[in-house]
C-alpha cells in the first residue's frame, strides 16, 4: 500500500499531522537558538574570557571545560564499558548473575541524571576526597554513559559474523586473541559510534556537574583534573537564570545555546556518517 | 613451551577483567541505592517520617522551625508528568503508527534520524527555549504575568519525553505480525479500521511500555523544569502555578547546603524517593514489554 492510498483516509492525516508537530518542535529548537545564535557568535565570543560580570566577552573556558570533561569521561567509560561489553557478548552464558548484569545496566540507562550528580558528591567529591574537580565530575559523568557504551558495543560485536571468531580459533588462538584480532578490528566502527553518542551526551549534561566541580565564573582555565571548571551547558544555565541582568546578556545566552546544540549535533552526525559507511562497507561482506 | 603458556594466561587474564567489568554496573547500581538509603535515612534523626511523607511545607533552612516535607514537590513532579504526558501520549503514538504503517522507506530514513537528533538536545537548551519562546508565548495566550509555570514544565518534558515513546511504540508497531493485517484486510477491513482495530491493540502492551518509559524520563528529568517551571515550594494549584518539583529541589538547593546537616540528607532522601520512582517505572515497563514478546 503506498503512502497515498493511506493519506486518503482523514484518520492518517491524523497521525500525519501528530508526525509533523513532532518535526516542529524540534525546527522551532534549532531555528530559533540558530537565528538568534549566530549574531552573537565571532572570534572574541569563541576564543575570549567573559568580561565585566559574564556580560560581555567570550566563553572559551566554557568550551575548553566541557572538552576537557568529556575526554576524562571518554577515558573511564570507553574502556570500562568496550570490557563489560565483550563478556557479555563473548564470554557471558545465560546464568541469573548475567541476567543481573544486563538488567543492571538497563535500568542505570534510565536512573535521573540528578541522581547520578548526587551518587558523584557522595561517592567521589566526600568519600574518596576529590573535591569539586574535573575528575570528580567527569567520573560522574562516566557512570551516566556507561550503559549507552555498553549497549551500543554489544550490539557491535553481535554483529560480527561468528565464523570470523571460528576462523582464528581454528588456528589455534585462544580466545582473547580471537577477540583482539579479529572481533574487535571488524566491531570498531560501531564501538566509535556508540562512544561518540555517549560523548555528546555527556558533553550536554547539566545536572550532574552541578555540585561536583562545574563553577559559576573562574578566571583560570583548569590546570589539572583537580581544579574546577566552567562548562557550556551550565553557562547556559547560569546566563539564563542565574545572572543578575538576565535581558542584557541574553545574546550571549543565545550563542552559549547555539555553541553547545553545535557540538551536540556535530558530534551525532559524525556518529551517522560513521554508521552509514560501516553499512554500505558491510553489505559488500 | 613457556610461549603457550603466557597465551592462556593473558587469555585468562583478559576474560577475569572483562568479567570484573560486567559486575562493575551492577556495583553502581547498587551503590547508588545503598548511598541514597545510608544518606536519606540520616534524615528521620531528626525528622519524623510523618513529617517529611506527609507534610506540604518544605522549609529546610528556616531560622525558626524548619519543616521538610515532601509532599508539594512530590504532586509537582505528578502535575507536571501527567500534564507531559497529556501531550506526548497522543503525539508519540501518533507519529510512531505513522513511522511504522504509512511512510515510505525513504521518508522513514529522514524521520528516524530527525527523532535521533531531538533525544540529543541537551535539556539545558530546551529548558532555555522554555524561558524564551514557550513562556512568552504562554504568557501572551493566557494573559498570565509570566509563563513560567507548570504548563510550561509539562510542554517541555513532552518533548524531552516524545523520542523515547516513539521509538518504543514504533518498535511494537512494527514488530506486530504481517498475518494480523492480512487477517483484517480478508474480513474486508480498511487500512484505517486495521490499524486502530488490530494493530494498535495487537501493539498494546509495547506501547504501554513506551508510555511507562517515557513517563521515567519526565520524572528524572531536571534542568528543564528547573528552569522553565517557576520554583515555587507551594502545593501546586493548576497548571498556571509556578511549581518546583522533586529533582529541582535537589539541583537548586544541593549546591548551597553544609555538608552533614538535616538539609543535606533531606535531599538524598528525596533523591532515594525519585530513584524508587523511576526504578519502578523501569521495571513495570520491562515486565510489560517482556510479556509482550511472548505474545508472539
Amino acid at each position: 500500500m503506498t503512502t497515498k492510498t493511506f493519506l486518503r483516509q482523514p484518520g492518517f492525516l491524523l497521525l500525519f499531522a501528530c508526525t509533523l508537530i513532532v518535526l516542529a518542535f524540534l525546527g522551532l529548537i534549532i531555528y530559533d537558538i540558530s537565528a538568534k545564535g549566530i549574531p552573537a557568535l565571532s572570534y572574541e565570543f569563541l576564543t575570549g574570557y567573559p568580561r565585566e560580570g559574564m556580560t560581555q566577552g567570550g566563553i572559551f573556558p566554557a568550551i575548553f571545560g566541557t572538552a576537557f570533561v568529556t575526554i576524562v569521561t571518554t577515558l573511564f567509560s570507553l574502556p570500562l564499558g568496550v570490557a563489560a561489553a565483550i563478556y557479555l557478548s563473548e564470554y557471558a552464558e545465560d546464568n541469573w548473575l548475567n541476567q543481573l548484569v544486563r538488567a543492571s545496566i538497563r535500568n542505570l540507562a534510565g536512573v535521573p541524571s540528578i541522581i547520578y550528580g548526587l551518587f558523584g558528591v557522595a561517592l567521589f567529591v566526600q568519600a574518596m576526597r576529590m573535591g569539586t574537580s574535573v575528575l570528580a565530575s567527569g567520573l560522574t559523568l562516566g557512570l551516566l554513559t556507561l550503559p549507552y557504551v555498553i549497549t551500543a558495543t554489544e550490539e557491535a560485536l553481535k554483529n560480527v559474523p561468528r565464523s570470523y571468531r571460528e576462523g582464528a580459533l581454528a588456528l589455534g588462538a585462544t580466545k582473547w586473541q580471537a577477540i583482539y584480532t579479529n572481533v574487535l578490528p571488524s566491531a570498531a566502527s560501531g564501538i566509535v559510534t556508540g562512544a561518540i553518542l555517549g560523548l555528546s551526551r555527556a558533553a550536554g549534561e547539566t545536572a550532574p556537574i552541578l555540585f561536583t566541580g562545574v563553577a559559576f565564573y573562574l578566571r583560570y582555565l583548569p590546570a589539572s583534573v583537580f581544579d574546577e571548571f566552567m562548562a557550556l551547558p551550565y553557562h547556559l544555565y547560569i546566563l539564563s537564570t542565574q545572572h543578575h541582568a538576565i535581558a542584557e546578556v541574553r545574546p550571549l545566552a543565545y550563542g552559549t545555546a547555539l555553541v553547545l546544540l553545535a557540538l551536540v549535533f556535530l558530534l551525532n552526525l559524525l556518529a551517522f556518517i560513521i554508521r552509514y559507511r560501516y553499512r554500505k562497507l558491510n553489505r559488500h561482506v | 613451551m613457556s610461549k603457550l603458556r603466557t597465551r592462556f594466561l593473558a587469555d585468562r587474564i583478559a576474560r577475569f577483567l572483562f568479567a570484573f567489568a560486567a559486575l562493575f554496573s551492577v556495583g553502581i547500581l547498587l551503590g547508588i541505592f545503598v548511598m541514597l538509603l545510608y544518606n536519606g535515612a540520616k534524615t528521620f534523626e531528626s525528622v519524623s517520617p510523618g513529617n517529611f511523607f506527609f507534610s506540604t511545607e518544605w522549609n529546610p533552612s528556616a531560622y525558626g522551625e524548619a519543616s521538610f516535607g515532601v509532599l508539594s514537590m512530590v504532586a509537582s513532579t505528578l502535575l507536571v508528568t501527567i500534564g507531559a504526558m497529556a501531550i506526548a501520549v497522543p503525539l508519540g503514538i501518533g507519529a510512531a503508527a505513522y513511522l511504522a504503517e504509512v511512510a515510505s522507506e525513504r521518508v522513514r530514513e529522514i524521520l528516524k534520524p530527525a527523532i535521533e537528533l531531538l533525544a540529543a538536545i541537551p535539556s539545558v537548551a530546551v529548558g532555555f527555549i522554555g524561558i524564551v519562546v514557550v513562556g512568552p508565548f504562554l504568557a501572551k495566550i493566557f494573559n498570565l504575568s509570566n509563563g513560567l509555570n507548570a504548563l510550561n514544565g509539562s510542554i517541555l518534558l513532552a518533548v524531552m519525553s516524545l523520542p523515547t515513546i516513539i521509538t518504543v511504540a514504533e518498535d511494537a508497531i512494527r514488530s506486530v505480525p504481517t498475518s494480523f493485517k492480512e487477517a483484517s484486510y480478508a474480513l474486508g477491513g480498511n487500512p484505517w479500521t486495521t490499524l486502530v482495530r488490530v494493530t494498535l491493540p495487537a501493539a498494546a502492551s509495547g506501547i504501554i511500555a513506551a508510555v511507562i518509559l517515557g513517563m521515567g524520563r519526565a520524572i528524572g528529568e531536571t534542568m528543564t523544569v528547573l528552569m522553565a517551571a517557576g520554583n515555587a515550594t507551594g502545593f501546586p494549584e493548576g497548571f498556571f502555578s509556578p511549581v518546583r518539583t522533586m529533582t529541582a529541589t535537589i539541583a537548586i538547593e544541593l549546591g548551597e547546603v553544609p555538608f552533614g546537616t538535616p538539609h543535606y540528607y533531606s535531599l538524598f532522601a528525596v533523591g532515594a524517593l525519585l530513584f524508587i520512582l523511576s526504578l519502578g517505572f523501569n521495571l513495570i515497563a520491562e515486565r510489560i514489554a517482556a510479556r509482550f514478546r511472548y505474545n508472539h
